[in-house]
């Protein structure tokens, strides 16, 4: 019982890590992106390159991934996301669907359509028993790793010069502009920042999620229900609704394994016809 | 059609009116698009199987195109609609009820009343909202097809759906003959009721709804009513064209509630353009014959190819695209006298 609840936790941390770039470009910027997936499949699949075909050690792949996808973010808004900002919805789906399908199948043709394996390391393996609750080493890291980077965001977000200016641009970016605020240079760390964290997540997750050319669009579905029922005014409410999905789905899959994936999806569509907005945002 | 300049009311008033009339009125190219697609059905005797599977998609992006295109509804899951269609279909054959305007109707009626209870969700929020209720329906379909595995076969699918003969009278044969000149004629008719549709007051206000929600509510359009309409009636489009591929196919396998249905369907009406009603039509022969184009070249990475399209169509900016398109082919038509072929209504890139 507590051991689901642990590994609940564990996988909505994980959930939170790979969304909160998009609880930032869906949430605040307001641009539908469906390729988010893609994001965290490419890191995880620089950890795999780096693992397999230079054998670094597991640990030292994840900065890589993260900076790896940032790169890969970084480029991609400068050339082709900034350009759809303003545009409609549809618009926006449409590409985004577009660069799904994209990288599912060229990552299909690279890397092969089967499953990537990550041996992870011999400490990071195996259970310990706390007071009777079977605890998985590596699920603990990823509870540290995660909760770590929960604080940090929603201190730099709060905190700092860079997250008031972020959320000024949001908020007006025309009179943010006039502020002399640089608009296009924050939508684009921003950006790059998240799809770095999506990259992370992907690289800590690959382990528990699996990871395969049908990532992207196996997870799209998870991330756009954290930040749909978490809303969109601040991190905690994405972070309140990823633990509440991963914590749901862990025990649904054990308890109800018959219902499947059938809890989830309900949920979401409950909880998006009471609440709109998203469980936690102040109905505008 | 600004006719408002006119100086007298009464001159202006007429105009509208012939401008309306102008809009039910059949023009030869539509004519001649129709005779085009009866020569097909029997110049490619080879073909029959394409040409029906053509037919099908094109009726499920008509479908789309009256969500999407005419109500502005950004659906993500229109293939529960399919899906549901094809299974309904494919359970009443296999219970014996094989006639299969019986199999069409039945199949229209439980799309329709799925899309009447969900069309209340989709109103509520924003357009993230719908994209995300619509994407949720349609995985829930899924998952209930593929949970219900006594009544639909699960994984392996229904198989052996045999329909019996058309109106009592035309049975299938092993060619796709019959089959395909079925499809097309049901997509004729459907077709044809929906070009009524669009073209009624009810079509126009839908348009106006589409274009500014805010002022149409103003104008005195019940926007919430018209709305659940069009989504009812878009959901029975979709569960035909779902009935119409159990039957042609005499097969249903989960994959009509897929994701990737639900995306080839949205791309097909992109191609071809929304809010005309011809453009899930063009789409869907476009859509095939370039899927075959392609499958020649490289078989096994055709999603990629679709996700270029995609990217390129946008960042290309269809909107504009079809304004062009407007622009080079309306002259061409009016030297012909088919002026009012590319008026059925306007391109709905500009929805916000």
């Amino acid at each position: 019982m507590l051991t689901i609840l642990y590994d609940g936790i564990a996988y909505g941390m994980l959930l939170f890590v790979l969304a909160s770039g998009l609880a930032v470009t869906l949430g605040l910027m307001n641009f539908v992106n469906l390729a988010h997936g893609a994001f965290a499949m490419a890191g995880g699949y620089v950890t795999v390159i780096l693992m397999s075909r230079l054998g670094m050690p597991f640990l030292a792949t994840l900065p890589c991934a993260f900076l790896a996808t940032a790169a890969i973010g970084l480029a991609l808004e400068r050339t082709l996301y900034f350009r759809l900002y303003t545009r409609s919805h549809l618009d926006q789906v449409l590409f985004s669907i577009g660069l799904v399908f994209m990288a599912s199948s060229g990552v299909d043709y690279v890397m092969g359509s089967e499953q990537q394996i990550i041996k992870l390391p011999e400490f990071m393996q195996g259970r310990v028993d706390v007071l009777g609750v079977s605890i998985g080493i590596y699920r603990t890291f990823i509870i540290l790793v995660c909760g770590v980077l929960v604080v940090a965001l929603q201190l730099i977000l709060s905190r700092t010069r860079f997250g008031s200016r972020l959320r000024a641009a949001v908020d007006d970016a025309r009179v943010a502009r006039g502020l002399g605020i640089d608009v296009n240079t924050i939508f684009a760390v921003t950006f790059a920042v998240g799809s770095g964290l999506a990259g992370l997540g992907g690289a800590l997750g690959a382990e528990i999620l699996g990871l395969d050319p049908t990532f992207p669009l196996k997870f799209m579905i998870y991330f756009l229900i954290v930040v749909t029922v978490g809303g969109t005014s601040s991190i905690t409410g994405p972070f309140v609704a990823s633990l509440i999905l991963g914590i749901a789905d862990v025990a649904g899959k054990y308890y109800v394994p018959s219902l499947g994936a059938f809890v989830i999806y309900s949920v979401m569509i409950v909880v998006l016809i009471l609440r709109p907005q998203g469980l936690f945002a102040r109905p505008r | 059609m600004t006719v408002l300049n006119q100086s007298g009311k009464a001159s202006s008033e007429a105009s509208v009116i012939a401008s309306l009339s102008m809009r039910h009125r059949w023009h030869v190219g539509e004519a001649i698009f129709w005779v085009c697609v009866v020569l097909a059905l029997f110049a490619l005797p080879s073909r029959y199987l394409l040409i029906n599977e053509i037919a099908v998609l094109a009726l499920f992006a008509l479908s789309l195109d009256l969500v999407l295109g005419f109500a502005g509804i950004v659906s993500l899951g229109h293939a529960a609609f399919f899906g549901l269609g094809a299974y309904v279909a494919g359970l009443l054959t296999k219970q014996g009820m094989a006639d299969p305007t019986l199999g069409l109707l039945s199949a229209a009626g439980a799309a329709a009343l799925l899309g009447l209870a969900t069309s209340f969700l989709v109103l509520r929020g924003s357009d993230l909202t719908r994209l995300m209720v619509t994407l949720g329906v349609g995985l829930v379909m899924g998952e209930i097809a593929n949970q219900a595995a006594w009544l639909t076969g699960g994984a392996d699918g229904l198989q052996g759906v045999a329909p019996g003969p058309i109106l009592g009278m035309f049975s299938f044969d092993i060619f796709g003959r019959v089959a395909s000149i079925y499809s097309v004629c049901v997509l004729f008719v459907l077709f044809l009721a929906a070009r009524r549709i669009v073209n009624s007051p009810f079509g126009l206000s839908l348009l106006a709804i589409r274009d500014n929600p805010l002022r149409a509510a103003a104008l005195g359009i019940p926007v919430s009513r018209r709305l659940v309409a069009a989504y009812t009636i878009g959901a029975g489009y979709a569960g035909v064209a779902g009935a119409l591929l159990a039957q042609t196919t005499q097969f249903v396998s989960l994959d009509v509630f897929d994701f990737n249905r639900s995306a080839d369907v949205l791309l097909v009406l992109i191609i071809g353009g929304t809010g005309y009603l011809y453009g899930g039509l063009v789409g869907a022969a476009a859509f095939r014959v370039l899927q075959d184009l392609i499958a020649t070249i490289t078989p096994q990475h055709w999603q990629f190819w679709i996700g270029l399209i995609l990217v390129l169509l946008v960042l290309a900016r269809r909107d504009r695209l079809a304004q062009l398109a407007r622009r080079m082919v309306s002259p061409l038509l009016g030297r012909l006298g088919l002026a009012g072929l590319m008026r059925g209504g306007y391109p709905s890139g500009a929805q916000r």
